[in-house]
């Protein structure tokens, strides 16, 4: 589904480079977390995948596709198979919740009749069939993300590329989200999540691939969250096989429901403001 | 589908952009008035041409008594000098090139003299004498004037052999360089007009970067996300040329024809059909020039 093999990314200016010889197979309905501090290549792996950008060398194949060698005229046809979710959500402010999902479909040319009734229904799988005639100003972020998220599955994507999508939310609403992406890896979408959020990594024992200063350092099935120390100056030379450090951190204790909860609230309202 | 959610984001475009919109329809307007112009004064040139050369004849102007010595040493041209040119006319070699001439005597001359400056004080001293016999040529083909003058200059009794056309050939010139002229100014500014449309289209486009953003990111096509640019850089030219013909029909009906038509009623001018030829000219010339300027825009922006 996903094989990128010994891709090596070097942007123009950079000391070293972003992902140096990075091999690595996704099968199809896999559900991977990339895990690493910032800088560590997450994004570069995810921006490859999508065909933001080309590798310096080694290649890239996403669902049967040479992305080296696929024409640009095609790349957007390449895109429509594919979902992706931002920590920032990315909703069209002056469009609502219902216009933000149809938007995706219109410029891709779908009938009306199919958005007629994809839009609803997807709306209503993420949990929101009643605020589809809301502004995302109007939503808590939470509920932002689930709308980013109907507007990356609602044309039943082949693969849901999450970038750090819990990132900007608070525990509880954290765990929302990932039931909901839980849910949508379970319909058969490969999930890929590039993600900082230990509770969630830990308690979802899904595969796990821990990335530093551009390189895999450990890629394990039902793996914790890894810390790995960076250093710029003496790269770990942790071979792929072998964890830098197999033991995985005590997962943290449930978050206080209370506190949070106001905290939450006080949050959204922030986020819905701007 | 496809179309409606097109139209509406051209709508929007122009909308958010209303006083570029404006500045680029007042400099197309202005630049393609400026090139329908020059087009119009091509067509008066080669309207007058064919007026005019069809009219123009060759003049062999034979001596006088008091034609300058060196032309004519033997002062006022005698019967046999004008027989002998009769006679030239009339030989086998240039008769095929002549559509007919005739011979204007001394008194025909000053009759002429008599009724172009009339009532100038030029009139009261000029007598019969001085005014130059003629035999006025019409060519079948004006451009063959050379085998006339060729003839006939040098010939004893013989001033002068002048092709009217080169009185033309100045008037022609001056209506020439106006035309080059206008489109000089035309096309500096049509090239204002070209940096006009991609500034504007660039600031479209970052007004929409959110749009711009998402209708990559779900796989919409290229043309899908560039049609709405550029039919926003078109319909704002589309506009400014429309106007720009209504002006040149304008001047045409009005100054030319209203004004210039009156006060010389002699020379031809250009008409409204002439203008309406203009029209789709300059339409199709705005609607080009936008295309390629905000499609060569937004392709630039989307690549960075």
């Amino acid at each position: 589904m996903i094989r990128i093999e010994n891709v090596t990314k070097q942007y123009r200016g950079a000391s070293r480079p972003a992902l140096n010889n990075v091999t690595l197979e996704i099968e199809k309905g896999d559900f991977v977390f990339l895990v690493g501090a910032s800088g560590s290549g997450k994004s570069s792996l995810m921006r490859l995948i999508l065909r933001e950008d080309v590798p310096t060398s080694g290649s890239v194949f996403v669902l049967g596709e040479n992305l080296l060698r696929i024409p640009g005229r095609r790349v957007p046809f390449f895109r429509r198979k594919m979902g992706m979710v931002f920590q920032d959500f990315r909703l069209l402010p002056n469009k609502t919740v219902a216009q933000n999902v149809a938007f995706s479909l219109e410029v891709i040319g779908k009938s009306r009749g199919f958005i007629q009734t994809a839009v609803p229904d997807v709306l209503e799988m993420v949990g929101l069939g009643h605020k589809a005639n809301n502004l995302p100003s109007e939503l808590s972020g939470g509920e932002q993300q689930r709308v980013a998220l109907a507007r990356a599955i609602v044309n039943k994507p082949a693969i849901l590329l999450a970038d750090e999508p819990t990132g900007n939310l608070d525990p509880a609403t954290s765990e929302d989200i990932m039931r909901l992406i839980e849910r949508i890896n379970a319909q058969g979408t490969t999930v890929v999540m590039a993600t900082h959020d230990r509770g969630i990594v830990d308690r979802l024992k899904k595969r796990v691939v821990v990335l530093s200063n551009g390189e895999i350092v450990s890629d394990e099935r039902d793996g914790g969250y890894v810390t790995v120390e960076r250093t710029p100056e003496v790269k770990p030379e942790a071979p792929q096989a072998e964890p830098a450090e197999p033991s995985s951190p005590a997962a943290p204790a449930e978050p206080d429901g209370e506190i949070i909860t106001g905290f939450r609230s006080f949050f959204d309202d922030e986020e819905g403001g701007n | 589908m496809r179309l409606g959610f097109v139209f509406s984001e051209v709508g929007q475009g122009l909308r958010r952009n209303v006083s570029m919109v404006i500045s680029i329809v007042l400099v197309t307007l202005v630049s393609l008035t400026f090139v329908g112009t020059a087009l119009l004064l091509q067509f008066q040139i080669a309207q007058m041409k064919t007026y005019w050369y069809d009219r123009a004849q060759v003049a062999v102007y034979l001596c006088t008594e008091t034609s300058p010595s060196a032309a004519c040493p033997q002062g006022a041209a005698s019967e046999d000098v004008k027989t002998v040119v009769k006679e030239k006319l009339d030989s086998t070699l240039l008769k095929p090139y002549i559509s007919r001439y005739y011979f204007e005597d001394h008194q025909q001359a000053y009759k002429n003299f008599q009724a172009e400056f009339k009532g100038q004080s030029v009139a009261k001293y000029v007598t019969a004498n001085q005014l130059n016999e003629t035999f006025w040529v019409k060519l079948k083909d004006p451009n063959q004037s050379p085998i006339i003058t060729q003839s006939f200059t040098g010939i004893a009794g013989v001033e002068e052999v002048r092709d009217q056309r080169s009185y033309l050939d100045q008037i022609f010139s001056i209506l020439n360089a106006a035309s080059i002229a206008a489109i000089g100014v035309a096309s500096l500014m049509l090239l204002s007009a070209t940096l006009l449309i991609s500034t504007t289209i660039r600031l479209s486009a970052l007004s929409r970067r959110r749009e711009l953003g998402i209708m990559r990111l779900v796989g919409a096509s290229n043309f899908t996300i560039q049609l709405p640019f550029i039919m926003e850089g078109v319909v704002a030219a589309t506009i400014g040329s429309v106007l720009a013909s209504g002006v040149v029909l304008g001047i045409v009906q009005f100054f030319v024809q209203g004004f210039l038509a009156q006060a010389l009623p002699f020379t031809s001018f250009v008409n409204l059909g002439q203008a309406l030829i203009v029209v789709p000219i300059l339409i199709g010339a705005g609607i080009l020039l936008a295309a390629f300027a905000s499609g060569g825009a937004i392709r630039r922006y989307l690549k960075i």
